[in-house]
C-alpha cells in the first residue's frame, strides 16, 4: 500500500509532536521535517527518528527533485503567508497550524469532508479543535444563535506567540465558531492558570438553544461527537452530562447548554496537562492521515 | 480633583493618593452587572461632584465581559461609558479590560465613546498576555493602568518581575489587586513595596483591596505608607465578594491621617448613602461565603455565580468557594464553578464524603 509523502514545516514543540502522531499513519509517510536552524533540538529529534531534515527552509524542500504530496506548516503566521503561494504553485496540499488562516477553517468531525480536496487548510486554534464540534453537533439538531467557549489552559503551554497575540485566538474562535460550528454569533474566552501541578486543559461550551426543543436529540449529537473526536483525540471527555437551564429573559427568552470537556493531551511529545497543543496537533494530523487516504484511494 | 495648584501645596503636606471609584465596575459584580445608564449618570455625577479624579465604568468582568460565563449586561458597556463621559465634568472615565475574554478592539471602542484610562487586568503570574493591549492604549493616547490580579498568589518578588512586564509594556502605574481579599496586612505592603522598588523610578503603583477579611481600608492605607499612590474604592463597598475598600471611608480615613485625596467627605457619604443605597438591592457584607472567599482565596467575583450554582445543584455556597480555592481556580474561571457544583452533588448523591478531594 503506498503512503502520502509529506513534510513538517517548523521542528519545534508542535512539529514534534505532529511527527510522533503522523509516524503512526497507515497513510501518511513524513519524509521530511525542515527547520532554519542548524543547532535546532527539533531537527536532531526528527534525524533521530529517521526524518530526513534540513535547516535551509522551504528553499531547499521545494528545490529537491522529489516534492511531497502534503506539507504541514508549524511555524508562524508570517512564514506561512510566505509560503502558501509556493506550496500551492508546487501542488503541495497544506494543512497550516499557524493563525494565518489562508485556506478553510477545518475541524476534521464538522467539516473535511467538504474540504478534503482544498488546496489548503487551516486549523483554527486549539480551543477552536476542542469546543467547535460541540457548537456543530447542538446547531445540527436546533439553531444556534449565540454559542460562547471558555478554554481555561496550563500557563505553561502557553507559548510566547499566544502570549503576544491573545487577541487573534479570542477573534479567530469566534469567527470559526460562527464559520464552523454554525452559530449565528460566536464569542471565544481563553484563560491561563499557573497552578502547579499544571492543569489539564478544560473547555466549557456554552450554546442558547430554542426555549422548546429536543434535549434529548441534543444531548445525543453532543455523546456522538464526542465519540468522533475520540476517536483522533482519546482524552477527549465529557465531565458530566450536557447541563440545560432553562429559558431567562436576559437570554433573550432562550434556553442554554452547557457542556463542559476536559481534552488529556496523548503525551506523544508534549506533556498530558498540554490537551491544547495536542488536540491541535492530533487534529492535523487527522486532516493529513484522510487527505492521503483521499489521494491515494485508501479507505481510512 | 485637588482645586489647587502643586505650587501653593506647602511643602510639608503629604503625598497625595489618587482615588479611582469602581462603584461601576466592581460594584457591576454586585449588581449582576444590571446598571442601567440612568444609574450610571447619578453615580458619576455625585462621584464627580465630590471630587473623584477617575471613575472605572465597565461589566464587573472588563470590557466584552457581557456573556453567559460572566453574565450579560443590562447596557452594553460601551452606551454606559459615552454617558459617564457625558456626565463627568472633570472626572476621567476609565475601563477595565481583561486579555483573552477583552480585545483591542473593544478597547479602541471604548476610547472612541471617551473613555481615557485603560485598566488592563492580567493573573498576578501572566503579565506577558496585555503587552498588546498596552501598546494599543498607549497609541490611543490613553492612561494606562496595569493590574496584577489575584496577588496573593504569587510571591512579593514574582510580582515585581511581573510589573516589571507591564511597566516595559507602557504601563503608567502597576496595581496590586486583592482580588481575593486574601492579603493581610504585611502581605499586601510587602507586595506593593517589592513592586515600588522595581517599577517605582517609572511608575507608579497601585492597592486595590476587597473587604473578605476586611483588610480593605488598612491594606490601602498600609500600601499608602509604602508608597502607592492610587487606590481603588467603590461607593458603599458595592463590589465583588464582601465589597471594596469603600470610597467614602477611604476619602474619610486619609483626611484624618492628612493625606490629601482631593475627595469631598461628606459629598463622597452623600453619594454612598443617598444615590447608591436605593439602588441596590444587595449591599455587599462579610457573609460566610465571602469571608471563605477571603480565606481560601478566592476570585470575589465568584460569589453570586457560586450562590447560583449552589441553588441550581442543592450544594452549599461556601462549599464550593471552598473547593474553588483548593483548585487554584483564577479569575475567569467561572465556569469551573459549576463543575465544581456538580461534583458536590454527585459526591452527596453517592453519599461519599470520603471522596471529597480525590478528583
Amino acid at each position: 500500500m503506498s503512503k502520502a509523502t509529506a513534510a513538517i514545516v517548523g521542528p519545534g514543540n508542535i512539529g514534534t509532536d505532529l511527527l510522533a502522531k503522523l509516524q503512526r499513519s497507515q497513510n501518511v509517510d513524513v519524509r521530511w521535517m525542515i527547520g532554519v536552524d542548524p543547532t535546532s533540538d527539533g531537527l536532531a529529534r526528527a534525524r533521530a527518528k529517521g526524518v530526513e531534515t534540513s535547516h535551509e527552509g522551504v528553499d531547499w524542500l521545494l528545490a529537491q527533485d522529489e516534492l511531497p504530496d502534503l506539507v504541514f506548516e508549524a511555524t508562524s503566521a508570517y512564514a506561512h503567508k510566505a509560503n502558501a503561494p509556493r506550496f500551492d504553485e508546487a501542488g503541495i496540499q497544506a494543512i497550516d497550524l499557524t493563525p494565518a488562516a489562508i485556506g478553510p477553517f477545518v475541524c476534521p468531525p464538522v467539516n473535511l469532508d467538504v474540504n478534503i480536496s482544498a488546496p489548503n487548510v487551516n486549523m483554527i486554534t486549539c480551543g477552536g479543535q476542542a469546543t467547535i464540534p460541540i457548537v456543530a453537533a447542538v446547531s445540527s439538531v436546533v439553531p444556534v444563535e449565540y454559542a460562547e467557549i471558555v478554554a481555561s489552559i496550563a500557563s505553561r503551554s502557553a507559548g510566547p506567540g499566544t502570549r503576544a497575540n491573545i487577541d487573534e485566538f479570542t477573534e479567530t474562535t469566534s469567527r470559526a465558531i460562527e464559520v464552523v460550528g454554525g452559530a449565528t454569533r460566536g464569542k471565544a474566552i481563553i484563560i491561563l492558570n499557573p497552578v502547579e501541578p499544571p492543569m489539564i486543559m478544560r473547555d466549557t461550551v456554552f450554546c442558547s438553544i430554542p426555549a422548546e426543543c429536543d434535549r434529548d436529540a441534543i444531548a445525543a449529537s453532543i455523546h456522538e461527537m464526542v465519540t468522533r473526536v475520540q476517536e483522533y483525540v482519546p482524552g477527549y471527555t465529557l465531565r458530566a452530562d450536557p447541563q440545560f437551564d432553562d429559558p431567562r429573559e436576559i437570554w433573550n427568552g432562550h434556553a442554554r447548554v452547557a457542556v463542559f470537556l476536559e481534552v488529556l493531551g496523548n503525551g506523544d511529545y508534549l506533556p498530558t496537562y498540554a490537551g491544547n497543543l495536542d488536540i491541535i496537533t492530533a487534529a492535523a494530523a487527522r486532516v493529513g492521515d484522510l487527505m492521503a487516504a483521499a489521494k491515494t484511494g485508501v479507505s481510512a | 480633583m485637588s482645586t489647587a495648584p502643586e505650587t501653593v501645596v506647602a511643602a510639608t503636606e503629604k503625598p497625595r493618593i489618587r482615588i479611582t471609584d469602581s462603584t461601576l465596575r466592581d460594584g457591576s459584580h454586585a449588581m449582576a452587572h444590571r446598571f442601567t445608564e440612568e444609574q450610571v449618570r447619578l453615580v458619576v455625577h455625585a462621584l464627580d461632584g465630590a471630587g473623584v479624579e477617575v471613575i472605572e465604568v465597565t461589566h464587573g468582568d472588563g470590557l466584552g465581559g457581557s456573556s453567559f460565563n460572566y453574565g450579560f449586561s443590562a447596557v452594553d458597556d460601551i452606551k454606559l461609558v459615552a454617558a459617564a463621559v457625558d456626565e463627568a465634568t472633570r472626572a476621567k472615565i476609565a475601563v477595565l479590560m481583561l486579555p483573552g475574554l477583552g480585545t483591542v478592539k473593544d478597547l479602541r471602542q471604548a476610547h472612541d465613546a471617551g473613555a481615557s484610562v485603560a485598566r488592563i487586568a492580567t493573573h498576578c503570574t501572566e503579565a506577558d498576555v496585555s503587552r498588546q493591549h498596552f501598546k494599543a492604549a498607549r497609541e490611543l493616547g490613553m492612561e494606562t493602568v496595569g493590574f496584577l490580579m489575584l496577588s496573593h498568589r504569587a510571591t512579593p518578588e514574582k510580582l515585581a518581575e511581573q510589573a516589571r512586564i507591564m511597566v516595559d509594556a507602557g504601563a503608567e502605574c502597576v496595581y496590586v489587586v486583592d482580588s481575593a481579599g486574601a492579603l493581610v496586612l504585611g502581605d499586601a505592603q510587602e507586595r506593593v513595596q517589592k513592586v515600588l522598588d522595581e517599577i517605582g523610578r517609572e511608575a507608579q503603583v497601585g492597592f486595590h483591596g476587597h473587604q473578605n477579611l476586611s483588610m480593605g481600608v488598612a491594606n490601602s492605607v498600609l500600601a499608602y505608607q509604602a508608597g502607592a499612590r492610587q487606590v481603588d474604592g467603590a461607593l458603599l463597598a458595592l463590589g465583588a465578594g464582601a465589597g471594596n475598600s469603600p470610597t467614602e471611608v477611604l476619602a474619610a480615613t486619609f483626611e484624618r491621617l492628612g493625606v490629601p485625596t482631593g475627595v469631598d467627605v461628606s459629598s463622597a457619604l452623600a453619594a454612598a448613602e443617598e444615590i447608591v443605597r436605593p439602588m441596590v438591592s444587595r449591599i455587599p457584607h462579610m457573609d460566610r461565603s465571602s469571608i471563605v472567599q477571603g480565606y481560601a482565596g478566592v476570585y470575589s467575583s465568584f460569589l453570586l455565580h457560586a450562590e447560583r450554582a449552589a441553588e441550581r445543584y442543592g450544594v452549599p455556597a461556601h462549599e464550593i468557594l471552598q473547593r474553588v480555592g483548593e483548585a487554584g481556580y483564577v479569575g475567569g474561571q467561572e465556569d469551573m464553578i459549576i463543575d465544581i457544583a456538580m461534583q458536590l452533588a454527585e459526591e452527596r448523591d453517592l453519599g461519599d464524603l470520603a471522596a471529597l478531594g480525590t478528583r
